[in-house]
């Protein structure tokens, strides 16, 4: 056994078991949307080692923008499941008191800020996070995820080419999940990779397996690594796929079934619970109990979030001037 | 602050022009405050003053992008810097619209208050240069009408340095509309320390027979007006908005119900404009003090035009306020 082995295996079973929380999450959450008793959200099933591959790469110091498929990014970083389901739910315990809803939740003191739900948003915001890092020091770096269809705004640009000149500590995450919408990627772009874009800008790039966790976590370790150092943006491009419709409820009959079925085959989950349990890095026991974890903080989220007070009428008009 | 200016030791002021005013705000606030940065369209090219003075961190030249200025300066005001951004002239800001509105207008709200946005905009409209409709339009009102921003216009040097400093000392967005015709024309600022609160209205003439409200160039042409009116035995008092967002709604009351008439002037066409909400509010808090009906002189609902003489009648002038005090008065 070697050392990377040793030292990377705890790591791995926690991949497992925040990727089996995201997925548990989310099912949750389109369980109760279609119960009535949720407003819609868009969910990131088959996106979840991109988030949580990228979250084991970034520390305390770091800032992450994400956008409206949110809640993969705010459990792998460390967001309590309770009170971001609050949040869905516009109840006051969520993480923005009930204000934002499922669409744009930040959650300031895990360093997850400006959350937007306009498609290019967080794009426009993220050289200025970084432009606060450089100009009032520490190592910290700026993390933005975003999907193909942002790629596809006018901000992309806009944004990757100020980050670039003025080099800032910036790291571009697109999820390419193959969908922007309703629309398929192929309708509307010629490459398919958007890593390829990036040297336009004079901006490092990389394509890695979206749905390999470990092969997500090594990328980003090397791009954290390459920002932090180099104080210049780095894209990284998780390659991977929207395995749900765009918002709850969806019947997916505009999605090639087989298409839908190939990337099933590749569910980062599973996948990755056939190769710890076939490397012996989890017992079959082991794997049990986790998911049984997972199944009863979910439950308990839902709990709470049902039982938690709407916000108070009052908060209609507080938080809008400073 | 140029060479050129004087300085008058009687009355403590200094003559300058609004755009040399707008200049010493801005190097007396990144004096005061090292988290206050500029950045722009040429910001660092043009000016040079503060470029020396403060370095290439702080005096910035952006790509002509307006999103991205807008959306960097959000992005840096919710996390720790007070940017300033020039957006040249106000018809860009369709380009900044998302980041302005969407981004640093609404963000404190959905997130619970997390964040806030102390971030400022100037850009640049009004009659006077003959830019035409691409690069004048007086759009000041869609800012009013989106929630967590403010919005200002003013009408003399003193108050573009005063405003502006009240400006960048807010937590809030901050929306700096410069009228074009006045940039060059100069005028007495108050030396050393000089700050104009927002949304306090001025009275710039007092009157008892009718109420003309403004903000920016046309407030002149209300001041031209009432002197006229003067002549004729008619006293208009002349109220300055200053800022649009929040309205001194106060200042407008009490003088309304002390004239009994009122007449709003602006360049902005007249549809959901500030004069629409002003006479809502006056009709809604003061109907019984008025003697008169409400009349809004605003520019048309038309593109501006660059024609030197078309430009010049876009705009509410001295000689249609007169007449229409006349009209009201007589009655």
């Amino acid at each position: 056994m070697t050392a990377f082995e040793v030292t990377a295996e705890p790591r791995v079973a926690q991949s497992l078991e925040t990727m089996l929380t995201i997925r548990a999450f989310e099912e949750q959450s389109a369980a109760l949307q279609a119960a009535g008793k949720s407003p819609s959200m868009c969910t990131s099933v088959g996106q979840e080692a991109s988030a949580v591959g990228v979250m084991n790469a970034l520390d305390e110091r770091d800032q992450i923008l994400t956008n409206h498929r949110s809640a993969g990014h705010l459990i792998a970083r460390g967001a309590d499941p309770r009170r971001i389901l609050a949040e869905i739910l516009g109840k006051s315990t969520g993480y923005c008191g009930g204000k934002s809803g499922s669409l744009h939740i930040s959650v300031k003191e895990l360093g997850v800020l400006l959350t937007s739900t306009i498609v290019g948003g967080e794009l426009s915001l993220a050289p200025g996070v970084a432009l606060s890092r450089q100009m009032l020091g520490g190592e910290g770096i700026v993390v933005v995820f975003f999907g193909d269809g942002a790629a596809s705004e006018g901000i992309f640009h806009e944004s990757i080419n100020i980050a670039a000149m003025w080099n800032l500590p910036v790291l571009y995450v697109c999820e390419n999940n193959q969908w922007q919408a309703y629309v398929h990627r192929k309708e509307t772009m010629h490459a398919d990779h958007i890593s390829t874009w990036g040297a336009s800008y004079g901006v490092k790039s990389l394509t890695v397996d979206g749905n390999d966790v470990d092969a997500v976590t090594a990328a980003a370790k090397d791009a954290v690594s390459y920002v932090r150092t180099e104080r210049k943006p780095f894209l990284l491009e998780t390659y991977t796929y929207r395995l749900r419709g765009h918002m709850e409820p969806d019947t997916q009959q505009y999605v090639d079934p087989k298409e839908l079925d190939s990337w099933k085959q590749r569910d980062p989950i599973a996948t990755y619970e056939k190769q710890l349990l076939a490397d012996r890095a989890i017992t079959p026991a082991e794997l049990d109990a986790m998911k049984a974890r997972v199944r009863a903080k979910i439950e308990e989220a839902a709990q709470y979030a049902m039982e938690s007070p709407y916000p108070s009428f009052q908060e209609l008009t507080t938080n809008v001037y400073a | 602050m140029s060479m050129h200016e004087e300085t008058s030791m009687r009355t403590m002021t200094m003559t300058m022009t609004p755009d040399a005013a707008m200049v010493e705000a801005l190097a007396e606030e990144m004096r005061r405050d090292a988290s206050v940065l500029t950045f722009g369209e040429g910001v660092a090219t043009k000016g040079y003053e503060l470029a020396k003075e403060f370095g290439p961190q702080r005096v910035r030249n952006t790509p002509l992008a307006e999103g991205i200025i807008a959306g960097t300066a959000a992005g840096a005001a919710a996390t720790g810097l007070r940017p300033v951004i020039d957006l040249l002239f106000a018809p860009f800001l369709t380009f900044a619209m998302e980041e302005i509105v969407n981004s640093a207008g609404k963000l404190r709200y959905i997130s619970g208050g997390q964040f806030s946005f102390p971030m400022v905009t100037i850009v640049r409209t009004g009659s006077g240069w003959a830019v035409g409709a691409q690069h004048n339009h007086n759009n000041e009102a869609w800012f009013v009408h989106s929630p967590g921003l403010k919005v200002v216009m003013p009408s003399n040097a003193a108050d573009f340095k005063g405003l502006l400093k009240s400006a960048i000392r807010d937590d809030n967005p901050v929306m700096f509309f410069a009228d074009i015709g006045l940039l060059h024309t100069p005028g007495e600022v108050p030396a050393g320390e000089h700050v104009v609160p927002l949304g306090k209205a001025n009275v710039a003439r007092e009157g008892s027979n009718v109420t003309l409200v403004s903000y920016g160039k046309s407030v002149h042409s209300c001041l031209a007006a009432a002197s006229t009116l003067a002549d004729e035995g008619v006293s208009a008092e002349v109220i300055d908005l200053r800022s649009l967002k929040p309205l001194d709604e106060e200042t407008v009351l009490a003088s309304v119900r002390k004239t009994g008439r009122a007449v709003l002037v602006h360049e902005a066409a007249a549809p959901c404009g500030v004069g629409a909400e002003l006479a809502a509010i006056i009709a809604e808090k003061a109907f019984s003090s008025l003697r008169a009906p409400i009349v809004r002189l605003t520019g048309p609902d038309a593109p501006a035009p660059a024609s030197f003489p078309l430009e010049a009648a876009y705009a509410p002038g001295a000689d249609a306020i007169v007449a229409a005090v006349q009209k009201l008065t007589s009655s």
